[in-house]
């Protein structure tokens, strides 16, 4: 099927940003339960689920373009954030394989793979790339084989290698981040990088998260839901650009918070690499305003009450505090208090108009 | 978890001594090989006389080449059947289910040099590895130990290699490995796989010698280990019995039999799967309970645990 791509949208200035219908029912919601806390919520990243963001290893949807350009931008004013230690190249040309791999299985119709041996030629239809190159020689791309790739794709990407019984994040792609920084975290072990996280390391999910993760097995990758908030839809909330970003949080009334305040769901992807042993973690980003979500029924009184019961270190470490109250209270309305199913699927296909 | 699977061909089979053979396999179907790193091993699906047996073999193919995947299999006296079973039955054209290639000794690629110590037929997994060091231009160097009359056929498939860099000894006297492992450069890593004798002499050499453990590694499969001794999965409250295969997990099982069982992650990680133990005793094989639950034996994590006992009663 052929995706109707929205290439002047934008992530910063006027945020023209918006999602179709379709885009919002296809949201990757991230609450099952009225409740949540930190859990490994691990499964197996094959086809099915609740949404068809779970359809393909890589989703590509109505943003591709205008998400790539935005990393351009960014990476033009800030370089350092494609970081890739020198070990790392078997890792790099493993995720170009994987990535152009799965496009061009998923979407033949934008995407195209020929490989004669090592000679690959590589089209992107929609961003109107061309290439011919000598698969395993970094000399014939335009770019390093792990930045020209990730240009190419929505979300940020991790390289983790493993070794001595840990994974270390020696490379990433990290332009559309919910405030952490690869510059900072670059070299770091699994416990080092999840450092900051609250309440998560007293309960285990980190030492039981990285014993699994060492047993990731090739073809069989895995995937999780993180989520956060985010004022505007922005992609870039980096620490680097916080006096950007960070007043955003300011501009909240009751008036505009349906529109203004987002949803930011990442759609965390985790794949053993077979020639570098390495693995790619995928931090795939949907923004979906809390006006979009609450025309879904069951989400907007679940997301009601997610965030009325948020533990408050949560809330605090998610950026929430100062506009929680405002967002519980722009909600309530859509919650009848009615006992909700488990599980995340919108449970209606067409959305009432925006009020 | 059902691991995918892919149809390899025979290609080529050679013998190379009385007990040592050869083989080379591309896709059953075209295309490439899938994709290896150093230190790969592929399992084969071998069907021998009503039997299946998963049996996983060092690749020995340059990664880098995935016109095809090389094995070399040793035949044991003492063989399941395996190894006997790819010497004298498997001939070329015929097709092999495999799993993919799956990775438990990768190569350190922050090492500055690469010392390997093999053993007979454990040299074979580092036959990749140096494929992939001459490509990469790291500084290598291999002791190998061998009964003097295979020296010859090891002496053949190092013989393309730069002579200094390949030491091979027919005798167990570790006098020259000692001394290789006191002249390396800092950084340097060390790797072994052959006899589980010859492994343990040469990390505790190294250990003595004052080499730190992280740069320590030895070839193990244990960690591929799935399935375990067959037994009886008693669902309390449903009253179904599940009989829980040699090759199949709890979970699995259960699922075949048509229960609706939780799980999430099937690693052993997520907790969801979680269920309380009636009788019996579980065998955990999860990271999710601490010491205290595994040790009251009531609850199991049923997809990677099994039972130590015949029959286990569970409140399902």
């Amino acid at each position: 099927m052929t995706i109707q791509f929205k290439p002047d949208e934008t992530f910063r200035d006027e945020f023209s940003y918006s999602n179709s219908d379709a885009a919002v029912l296809r949201f990757p919601f991230p609450f099952p339960e009225d409740a949540y806390m930190y859990s490994v919520n691990i499964e197996p990243h094959v086809r099915g689920g609740p949404s068809p963001a779970f359809d393909n290893p890589f989703d590509v949807d109505e943003h591709y373009v205008a998400e790539c350009r935005e990393r351009a931008k960014v990476l033009e004013q800030d370089p350092s954030r494609c970081k890739v230690l020198p070990h790392m190249m078997a890792a790099e040309w493993d995720t170009l394989e994987l990535i152009m791999e799965s496009f061009a299985t998923s979407y033949p119709e934008h995407f195209t793979l020929t490989r004669d041996g090592t000679s690959w030629t590589w089209e992107n239809r929609p961003l109107g790339i061309r290439d011919s190159f000598t698969f395993g020689d970094a000399s014939t791309l335009p770019l390093p084989p792990f930045e020209y790739i990730t240009r190419q794709a929505q979300g940020d990407f991790t390289l983790q290698d493993q070794r001595e019984d840990n994974l270390f994040v020696d490379g990433g792609m990290v332009t559309t981040q919910a405030d952490w920084s690869l510059d900072f975290d670059v070299g770091m072990t699994f416990h080092q990088w999840h450092g900051p996280v609250p309440l998560a390391h007293q309960k285990g999910v980190f030492d039981r998260a990285l014993k699994f993760l060492l047993r990731l097995q090739y073809g069989a990758p895995v995937r999780r839901l993180n989520w956060t908030m985010t004022v505007n839809p922005r992609l870039d909330t980096s620490p680097e650009n916080y006096p950007q970003w960070g007043p955003d949080r300011l501009t909240l009334t009751p008036e505009n918070i349906g529109r203004k305040l987002h949803l930011r769901v990442e759609l965390q992807s985790l794949f053993r690499l077979p020639r570098s042993n390495a693995i790619l973690f995928g931090i795939r980003c949907y923004l979906c305003s809390i006006e979009d979500l609450a025309r879904v029924g069951v989400w907007g009184k679940r997301l009601h009450r997610v965030l009325r019961d948020l533990h408050p270190e949560i809330a605090d470490y998610k950026g929430t505090t100062r506009y929680r109250d405002m967002a519980v209270a722009y909600l309530a309305p859509f919650d009848d208090g009615a006992e909700l199913p488990a599980g995340t699927a919108p449970r209606q296909s067409t959305l009432a108009p925006r009020s | 978890m059902t691991a995918l699977t892919v149809p390899l061909r025979v290609a080529a089979t050679v013998p190379l001594s009385p007990t040592l053979r050869a083989f080379t396999l591309i896709p059953a179907d075209g295309g490439l090989a899938p994709p290896s790193g150093p230190g790969a091993h592929l399992r084969l699906h071998l069907r021998s006389g009503g039997k299946l047996l998963r049996n996983a073999y060092s690749l020995t193919s340059n990664p880098e080449d995935r016109s095809h995947l090389s094995i070399i299999v040793r035949r044991v006296a003492a063989s399941r059947g395996g190894s006997a079973f790819l010497h004298e039955e498997v001939a070329e054209g015929d097709v092999i289910e495999a799993g993919l290639p799956a990775n438990l000794f990768p190569l350190v690629r922050t090492a500055r040099k690469h010392l390997m110590v093999s053993g007979g037929i454990g040299l074979t997994p580092f036959l990749a590895y140096i494929a992939a060091f001459e490509a990469a231009g790291t500084p290598w160097e291999l002791h190998h130990f061998c009964r003097p009359d295979e020296r010859a056929v090891f002496e053949a498939l190092l013989a393309r290699l730069p002579a200094s860099r390949v030491h091979i000894h027919c005798d167990m006297a570790l006098g020259a490995l000692e001394d290789a492992l006191l002249r390396q450069p800092l950084g340097t890593h060390f790797y072994t796989c052959g006899p589980a004798a010859l492994m343990e002499a040469g990390l505790a050499l190294a250990q003595a010698l004052g080499w730190p453990k992280v740069r320590l590694h030895s070839e193990s499969f244990g960690g591929a280990a799935e399935g375990g001794a067959p037994f009886v999965a008693v669902l309390r409250r449903s009253g179904i019995e599940v009989a829980v295969g040699a090759e199949t997990s709890l979970l699995a099982a259960m699922e075949a039999a048509g229960v609706d069982a939780p799980c999430l992650c099937r690693g052993g990680a997520c907790g969801q799967c979680l269920i309380e133990v009636a009788e019996g005793e579980p065998e955990h094989r999860d990271h999710f309970l601490d010491e205290a639950e595994r040790a009251s034996n009531r609850l199991i994590m049923t997809c990677v645990s099994r039972s130590r006992t015949p029959r286990l009663v569970l409140e399902l």
